[in-house]
């Protein structure tokens, strides 16, 4: 299989210029592929997709049954990331990190921002995701947004732009670990020679970050890995990461509150525990605290953690930040704490609780991406130049009954890298989750998830909603010259 | 350990071992059919009744017949203990504990439950079901033998074999069981050496033929019943099931062997001292149905104090009347 039919059409693409020449991070894996003998790449595809299966690399599909179970597919053409990009990036999305962390130390304390009237109060208070238990808190070491998935996006002019802050539970690392296992399989000798940046070491800083946070001064804390359970779409990831830190994955009904402290149920008795990587949302936690039809949560352990006796990742409340509709305000977030221009532009945004945004959004809804401030997963979501007339009726009315729950989007033009579909390359459309960690200083994994949307012209990336995902190398520039 | 990881352990070796032991069933008759063809169609209905279903059975599938006894124990997903049924729930009790176990053992039963799925497709298990079940049979010791070879003999692994062994045992005797359900030889066949070719078969199901004969030469009905109950060295013997399982719950609570800390270890324990001092003669004074349908009884409550010692524990309660 060769490159000579691949066309990057008018598009941004990942692994070819404009004229249809390699990137010059991109040459050497392109040169490898097309010196591949006939059908090789195929075979590699499948052995891949096959390996993926046997090891249950698996997700379900929310409402169906177990026939339902696929694995997440992959691509094993990777997606390459220049060096120099990247370091801006990397250095981007700490500087976005670090105020955001600010922004919700300040939003559960003085309210200094509100008061200053760079956000309107009323955005903050309507949000869904606003937790006023919250207020008051004060997380181990000041730090609220432990690990963050941030969604960037690459339009036609090669620039990366922040999509969406994912600050609550995100997931996807599982997979940047294992595609890459996959890959080295996949292609050895390219991945020697080209240098990709290591990705393996995420585990342990994620652990460290963990320990970090230990309330007890304890040599050895106890922490856990939170789940709601097998039917969990990202199961496989709790799991995966509780593995490889080597630490207890566990579920709500493995711990109980008593005496102050959480404990867990095991063989020997009750067990203190000193810190949750909780991968439940707030809602779920603790249904005297939240939600009280919750089964999933623990009952009483927002009291304990309020008493200081256990650290949880992330920190309650810090959903304020991935209100989509405050994401709007997250430049001027950057600018207010930190002094400094964000280096990580976002992609514009009309908030439709404006009366001058939502009218301009209404008159042109074919033109728009329309998101709602608090879903994820490519649900309520309107992509308006692929939508029918009646789609966006609905939603219209929708945006008027409630707008301070929509914010919109001009349809980005999501840069493309080819993919394998039938017996040639594609181009198909990509975004990047890179994954950050908090400690006592901000880790940035290098490259991250790669989403790909693999219908044809398909700008949704999801996994539930028919996308794929890639390994992504970030390639030192200078050794690319 | 947390108890509910420990639980799942002892649950999904159970049910390779429950899912392995119904192959062992169905073998009994299709033994029976290649030494006796004469027999061919007579004997599915003990299969059912060993298993204690047979009014399920009866309602929904009526007939005995070679095809509806084996829908019913190896594809039925209504029925909790076919083949499929105990496939699938001890992948879900893996999938929760994948963590814990080795990555060999996930696969490999991952793979053995996708591949039975896909095997409904192909319907081996009706055009050569000798060949099927023995498939089954040598995935289920696979998958032990990966326990066994690539997880470490710890906590968790003293779980998963006890709950694999208690399995075993009641399994064991149910196979053993399968003969007293069995019909009794037509008139021309009387005198023929017919009970001992179903002596045979239960032997064989329970892959103790050679070694029955390496220790009583030829088939006796008090020498079977010695076997497969009393051996000391034989793995599926009941008496060898119970005596590891005890040493594993001991290594679990600390406990010397001989003493008891828990309700798990008195239960286990006095089932273990009855074995020990019970000959086969008494056993078949006593009958050996009966004796059989005790001990899966025993059996039962010895899973129910491993349940509330391991599995269910409580939270102190607050002693509120002295501070009122």
């Amino acid at each position: 299989m060769d490159f000579s039919d691949y066309r990057t059409e008018d598009y941004y693409d990942e692994l070819f210029q404009a004229n249809g020449a390699p990137r010059s991070c991109s040459r050497l894996l392109i040169e490898k592929i097309e010196s591949l003998p006939d059908g090789d790449l195929m075979q590699k595809q499948k052995a891949a997709e096959a390996m993926l299966l046997q090891m249950g690399i698996t997700f379900n599909v929310y409402g169906s049954d177990e026939g339902a179970e696929k694995i997440f597919p992959f691509d094993v053409i990777p997606r390459v990331v220049a060096g120099d990009d990247w370091e801006k990036t990397e250095a981007g999305l700490k500087q976005r990190i670090r105020s955001l962390n600010a922004f919700i130390d300040d939003i559960y304390h003085g309210k200094k921002i509100l008061k200053d009237k760079v956000i309107p109060e009323e955005i903050i208070l309507s949000s869904k995701t606003y937790r006023k238990e919250c207020e008051g808190l004060n997380p181990p070491k000041g730090i609220w947004c432990h690990v963050t998935g941030t969604d960037l996006v690459r339009d036609k002019d090669g620039q990366f732009y922040v999509l969406e802050d994912n600050l609550r539970c995100p997931s996807g690392v599982s997979y940047v670990l294992e595609n890459r296992q996959v890959l080295k399989r996949t292609f050895p000798q390219v991945f020697a020679a080209s240098n990709v940046r290591a990705v393996d070491e995420y585990p342990n800083r994620l652990f460290e970050m963990l320990e970090y946070l230990a309330p007890r001064s304890t040599e050895a804390p106890v922490v856990c890995v939170l789940t709601p359970g097998i039917y969990n779409s990202a199961y496989f990831e709790h799991s995966f990461l509780a593995q490889q830190m080597g630490v207890e994955l566990v579920e709500g009904q493995d711990l109980v509150v008593f005496d102050g402290f959480v404990h867990m149920r095991t063989t020997k008795g009750f067990k203190k525990v000193d810190v949750l990587y909780r991968r439940i949302d707030d809602d779920f936690i603790d249904p005297k605290a939240f939600r009280p039809d919750s089964v999933l949560g623990i009952p009483g352990i927002m009291e304990v953690y309020k008493a200081g006796r256990i650290a949880m990742a992330n920190a309650p409340g810090t959903g304020i930040a991935d209100d989509k509709v405050i994401y709007a305000y997250v430049p001027k977030i950057i600018k207010y704490y930190s002094g400094e221009d964000p280096i990580l532009p976002n992609v514009p945004t009309y908030i439709c609780w404006n009366d001058k945004d939502r009218s301009y959004v209404l008159d042109n809804l074919d033109k728009l991406v329309v998101k709602a401030a608090n879903e994820s997963g490519g649900y309520g979501m309107l992509i308006g130049p692929h939508a029918s007339q009646k789609e966006r009726e609905e939603f219209a009315e929708l945006i008027k009954k409630s707008p301070r729950n929509y914010m919109a989007q001009p349809t980005v033009m999501l840069s493309r890298a080819p993919t394998i579909v039938g017996g040639g390359f594609e181009g198909r459309h990509v975004d990047l989750r890179p994954y950050i960690l908090y400690s006592d200083s901000i880790y940035v994994l290098p490259g991250g998830l790669t989403r790909v949307a693999l219908k044809k012209g398909s700008l949704v990336v999801n996994s539930s909603q028919g996308g794929g995902s890639k390994d992504t190398w970030v390639i030192d520039s200078r050794s690319c010259a | 350990m947390l108890s509910r990881v420990a639980n799942s352990g002892y649950w999904m070796c159970r049910y390779v071992e429950r899912a392995e032991n119904v192959a062992r069933f169905l073998g009994v008759n299709l033994n029976l059919l290649l030494d006796m063809p004469s027999e061919a169609g007579r004997q599915w209905e003990p299969m059912i009744q060993v298993t204690g279903d047979h009014e399920e059975f009866q309602k929904r599938y009526g007939e005995y017949t070679q095809e509806n006894v084996i829908q019913f124990l190896t594809f039925d997903r209504d029925y909790p203990n076919s083949i499929i049924s105990c496939l699938y729930a001890a992948r879900e009790n893996a999938r929760s504990i994948r963590e814990i176990i080795s990555s060999e053992m996930w696969e490999q039963l991952n793979t053995f439950y996708l591949d039975l799925k896909h095997s409904e497709q192909t319907s081996l298990a009706f055009r050569d079901p000798n060949k099927f079940l023995s498939i089954i049979k040598m995935r289920g010791h696979m998958f032990s033998g990966l326990m066994y070879s690539t997880m470490s003999h710890g906590e968790a692994w003293h779980f998963n074999r006890m709950g694999l062994l208690l399995e075993r045992a009641d399994k064991t005797s149910r196979i053993l069981d399968v003969k007293y359900f069995m019909l009794l030889p037509r008139p021309e066949e009387v005198g023929a050496p017919f009970d001992n070719i179903q002596w045979a078969a239960v032997l064989k199901s329970a892959s103790a033929l050679e070694m029955y004969r390496k220790r009583f030469h030829r088939i006796a009905p008090k020498q079977v019943i010695e076997f497969l109950l009393f051996d000391e060295q034989f793995p599926r013997s009941i008496r060898h099931c119970l005596t590891k399982a005890e040493e594993s719950m001991h290594w679990i609570t600390g406990t010397p062997m001989g003493r008891f800390s828990t309700p798990a270890e008195k239960a286990l324990g006095r089932l273990k001292a009855d074995f020990d001092y019970t000959e086969s003669d008494e056993v078949v004074a006593q009958g050996v149905h009966e004796f059989l349908d005790n001990l899966q009884t025993r059996l039962n409550k010895v899973d129910e104090a491993v349940n509330c010692t391991f599995f269910k524990l409580r939270p102190p309660q607050k002693e509120q009347t002295q501070s009122q």
